[in-house]
């Protein structure tokens, strides 16, 4: 008898949960992505804490800057939503934590992925100066993440020192830029991630409540990857080409680590 | 002096003045010369007006643009050397730094569809950025410029009379610049008053034949009526110890090795020296140089015909070259004062 009641507590309990998980897709609301920067398995400390990238070459990061944009949620039932471009140009900033939760606006829903760009698209980057606002003014916030002498934004930007650098008083800059070329083409270090969202948390949005979708951004694997980056062979990457191997790297340094429903 | 000469002297002094303050006070925006194509400058994003034309050329002089309010863009682009450094084989920037490239004359810029030698810009209202964020150029950043501008009472009032708004943006600003450069025409030249048939103008002899020369030995590259095809080229010069690699530099491609864009042949007379370093001071080291360049990497294929490298051109045919070249000099352009530093 006890168990029956037990059993139908807990059923009214789950029908009442999936009562309240109605979703009206007419209605939006906020969604916030949060882009949690680290190094390995611990929260990145700019210029006080030491790192020691593949090579073994410690290091320590003074500055680090990218453009997020293009993001695109699709709903477990197979819905795909594109956030209107011009609201989504976001420049995570580590050393501004106001930059680091950018919020969507999206339908109510659940979703199964996120994807967005890393980097500014090509048609922004060629996109009159009048439409080039907010995030992406190069008179304001995009003042140091905008190339003027080769036309583009740069998507990336990850300042240090490591001991193993002689010159300029030990400092690295690695720069990474270039859409892909408008009069002509050159290398596109534009990076698409998509994020499955089912294994570590489907947000659930719904108008009233609060959903954050927590990312953890390893700048180590900006580094490591496909090509180990070395400090003491490259501290200073300011064009396209040089950008490439830390782009195929940066490429995959988001995971989704959980979510806050 | 009989006293009625001096009166009429008087009289045609006045009238000077008085058609001098007239060519001053009309604006007439963007004309496109008869002779000239369409321009690729995006007027209908930047329409034309009288306030925010002289705007843009109260920025162009202002050396506020720079880190210290030393240096303005008027600094390196003198008009009476067609908006070139005259003299200057690169040009001084801030502090007497120098870089590694002569400046190009601002100069029929609407019929640009990119800038600087390498072509990294494609967009003349991005074109200001680079110098003035250049750390050889005028070291200065668009978020100080901006900052300088909005705390002039007369910038406010400026811009105010030009968009309407005390805000001073990033686009204003960039675009008032634009409309300075985009109209800055260089087109009453000689050349042009014969292709227009304007007063019955015509070339000399020399003249003539330099231009049926040009025509087939230079007029690939330097098409009329601009004289630029607006491509990159490997034009044969030796590598410098700069080792300048040109577009390569923007696109990060190995075919644009030692590519520059091709510049235009207006008004010569006025902005030696010559090529992207400025290597070359006169004209007939210019010619000498295309009848021997060097096999360097990419070296353009019209340069590559008929077994041998470069051009051939005897003495004579140089000669009418430049005969014809000198009819390209628009002396006007050079005191336009529309143009001027007011």
């Amino acid at each position: 008898m006890r168990s029956i009641i037990v059993a139908i507590i807990c059923f009214s309990l789950f029908s009442s949960c999936k009562k309240e998980l109605t979703y009206n897709t007419m209605l939006k609301s906020e969604l916030s992505v949060e882009f949690d920067n680290i190094a390995g398995g611990a929260d990145l400390q700019l210029t006080t804490a030491t790192y020691t990238n593949a090579l073994s070459e410690t290091f320590k990061v003074t500055k680090l800057k990218y453009y997020v944009s293009n993001f695109v949620l699709t709903n477990t039932n197979g819905t795909v939503y594109t956030v209107p471009k011009d609201s989504c140009y976001f420049l995570i900033d580590e050393s501004d934590e106001d930059t680091h939760e950018p919020i969507l606006n999206v339908p109510e829903g659940e979703y199964k992925t996120l994807s967005f760009l890393l980097g500014v698209d090509s048609l922004k980057n060629a996109a009159d100066v009048s439409e080039r606002t907010g995030s992406l003014d190069p008179g304001t916030t995009a003042s140091d993440m905008y190339w003027g002498w080769n036309q583009g934004y740069i998507f990336f930007k990850m300042d240090g020192t490591s001991p193993l650098i002689t010159s300029m008083g030990n400092a690295f800059q690695y720069h990474v830029g270039g859409f892909g070329g408008y009069n002509s083409a050159t290398p596109n270090n534009l990076k698409t991630i998509t994020l499955d969202l089912t294994t570590r948390g489907t947000p659930k949005v719904k108008a009233g409540k609060e959903t954050n979708i927590h990312l953890f951004v390893d700048i180590l694997k900006a580094l490591n990857g496909t090509t180990n980056m070395s400090f003491a062979t490259s501290a200073m990457i300011h064009s396209i080409s040089a950008g490439v191997p830390v782009a195929n790297n940066y490429a995959n340094m988001f995971t989704h680590d959980h979510t806050e429903n | 002096m009989n006293s009625r000469y001096f009166f009429i002297i008087v009289f045609l002094f006045i009238g000077v003045v008085a058609c001098e303050k007239e060519v001053i006070e009309r604006f007439a925006g963007f004309q496109n010369p008869a002779n000239f194509p369409e321009p690729v400058y995006h007027f209908d994003t930047n329409p034309v007006t009288k306030e925010k034309f002289e705007l843009g050329r109260k920025l162009f002089y202002d050396p506020i643009l720079s880190a210290n309010n030393s240096i303005s863009c008027g600094s390196c682009h003198i008009q009476t050397a067609a908006f070139t450094h005259h003299g200057h084989t690169v040009s001084h920037g801030i502090f007497d730094r120098t870089g590694t490239r002569n400046a190009p004359p601002i100069m029929n810029l609407a019929w640009n569809n990119s800038f600087m030698w390498d072509g990294g810009i494609f967009d003349l209202d991005m074109q200001s950025i680079a110098p003035i964020t250049n750390h050889v150029e005028m070291d200065e950043t668009m978020v100080n410029v901006l900052n300088k501008l909005r705390s002039s009472e007369q910038y406010s009032r400026l811009f105010k009379n030009a968009y309407g708004t005390e805000e001073i943006s990033t686009s204003n600003f960039l675009k008032a610049l634009s409309q300075f450069m985009a109209l800055c025409i260089s087109s009453n030249s000689k050349y042009d008053s014969v292709m227009r048939n304007e007063g019955g103008k015509s070339f000399i002899a020399d003249e003539s034949a330099g231009y049926e020369i040009f025509k087939t030995k230079c007029g690939t590259c330097h098409t009329e009526p601009l004289f630029t095809d607006n491509s990159f080229r490997n034009n044969g010069l030796s590598i410098s110890m700069v080792n300048d690699q040109g577009r390569y530099l923007v696109t990060s491609t190995a075919s644009d090795k030692y590519k520059f864009k091709v510049p235009s042949l207006r008004n010569l007379s006025y902005t030696a020296p010559y090529m992207h370093d400025g290597r070359f001071f006169t004209l007939d080291a210019v010619l000498d140089h295309y009848t021997r360049m060097e096999n360097t990497p990419n070296l353009d294929p019209v340069f590559q015909q008929n077994g041998s490298l470069g051009l051939t051109l005897n003495s004579d045919e140089k000669i009418k070259i430049i005969a014809f070249l000198r009819t390209l000099d628009d002396r006007s352009f050079l005191f336009d004062k529309r143009f001027s530093e007011q």
